[in-house]
């Protein structure tokens, strides 16, 4: 218990040490997520923040951001700006169909001991010298997405990549309505994310005493029901500790957000 | 309403009375009194009872902005275009005009062409939505029993952005 109880606490530290992210809430703010006409623009809000959707903290940093557009090519990110408090950029549909903007990482980081000094370090290679104990090592895969669609939805760029922890809507994430149920599937590394509990925040706290937050777990296959309550931008969160990791001995921690937009019908 | 005679007559003269039907549809628009007044966005749709869309008859919006810059807030119409609009490419001949001036403005369609052309006997529910930049938004549902047995009003009438609407259905 003790032994377990210290493991636990080391790896909270270890995976919060290098991003913000998991101690308050990452996100990415989408102009609109359903658009019209020929020539629309998008415009992001990217940060870290506690309250939904305020950036009050941190903003988020925009390196490996990327926009994948309709047909799965990718979309130019223009107009890059990273405040004090936020980032924004801009991504020009110029193509009909569902946008996915995605901001993805896989790092790896862990502490050793040599002699009796206790180091720490963190990249995406280990970097341990051959007499160190004491071996620790995470592997933390994060990935953020958000949809957007000009025009009929369409669902190339919903296709899993088979790394890490994601997200397969079953509904299309740019027709939500309130008062209606979505289903979505939880994927780790390809395979159903079964028993993974997901929590979903509406945005909008500043405003309101309780969080409001929406807690399901899902089913063997991955799958789980969202009825959302009202209209509005939710955040949706996921994130699994251990199973399989492709670095030998690490202990691995994946994490799943999505910001979806809930329409009024 | 005067305006729309001429076309109620044309409706009538080319039904052919053993298929043909003619739905003929009044959209009151409300004067407002606000600061800054813009003419709504409407579409007129039918669906069938699980909400699916038949087809769309009119869509009236900002035409003849430069570079089509209207056709972007044609989402705000939003059940519309979440219904039907998404899938469309615009301007749709016959079917997207300009936005329409406040009172009533009726336009007719019939069983020759458009959505009611082969249209399967049953319930229907004939939709208006409005959608005013920098005003609100409102969605009006009428029945209509397609094809009509005899000639038949019915009607609805709106709170905010739309007023009466009339559709009279004429074997």
């Amino acid at each position: 218990m003790k032994n377990a109880l210290r493991l636990a606490v080391t790896a909270a530290i270890i995976a919060a040490a290098p991003m913000a992210a998991h101690a308050h809430r990452m996100w990415m703010l989408p102009s609109a997520t359903v658009l019209s006409g020929n020539d629309p623009w998008l415009t992001v809000d990217a940060a870290v923040s506690n309250d939904l959707f305020y950036f009050e903290h941190q903003p988020m940093r925009l390196d490996g951001v990327k926009a994948i557009a309709p047909d799965g090519s990718e979309a130019k990110i223009e107009n890059a700006s990273t405040g004090r408090y936020r980032s924004t950029f801009d991504v020009h549909l110029t193509q009909s169909g569902t946008y996915k903007v995605v901001s993805a990482g896989d790092m790896l980081s862990g502490s050793y001991k040599v002699g009796t000094e206790t180091k720490r370090w963190r990249g995406v290679q280990p970097e341990i010298p051959a007499d160190a104990t004491e071996v620790r090592v995470s592997q933390n895969q994060r990935r953020l997405e958000i949809f957007v669609t000009k025009g009929a939805p369409t669902t190339t760029v919903l296709a899993p990549t088979g790394k890490g922890l994601e997200l397969l809507p079953v509904t299309h994430p740019n027709d939500l309505f309130a008062g209606e149920e979505a289903s979505f599937k939880l994927q780790l590394d390809g395979k159903p994310a079964g028993d993974v509990e997901v929590e979903i925040v509406p945005g909008g706290i500043r405003y309101r005493d309780n969080l409001n937050e929406i807690k399901v777990k899902t089913a063997a296959d991955g799958s789980f029901k969202v009825k959302w309550p009202e209209p509005g931008m939710y955040w949706i969160e996921a994130g699994v500790r251990g199973g399989p990791s492709s670095i030998p001995n690490a202990q691995r921690s994946a994490s799943y957000i999505t910001v979806l937009e809930v329409l009024k019908p | 309403m005067r305006k729309a005679l001429p076309a109620l007559a044309l409706g009538s003269l080319a039904a052919s009375p053993a298929v043909a039907a003619d739905l003929n549809v009044t959209v009151e628009i409300p004067r407002l009194t606000v600061a800054e007044y813009h003419r709504p966005y409407t579409a007129i749709w039918l669906e069938r009872p699980d909400q699916t869309a038949v087809g769309t008859f009119a869509v009236w919006y900002d035409v003849k902005l430069k570079n089509s810059e209207g056709e972007k807030w044609l989402k705000d119409i939003r059940q519309w275009w979440r219904r039907a609009g998404r899938e469309m490419s615009f301007p749709v001949d016959g079917v997207t005009s300009p936005t329409r001036a406040p009172g009533r403005h009726t336009v007719s369609f019939n069983s020759a062409k458009g959505p009611l052309k082969g249209l399967p006997a049953g319930e229907y529910t004939l939709v208006v939505e409005a959608a005013r930049e920098v005003g609100g938004r409102e969605l009006i549902k009428v029945p209509v029993q397609w094809p009509p047995k005899a000639a038949k009003t019915t009607s609805a009438k709106g709170a905010t952005e739309l007023g009466a609407v009339t559709v009279v259905a004429k074997p």
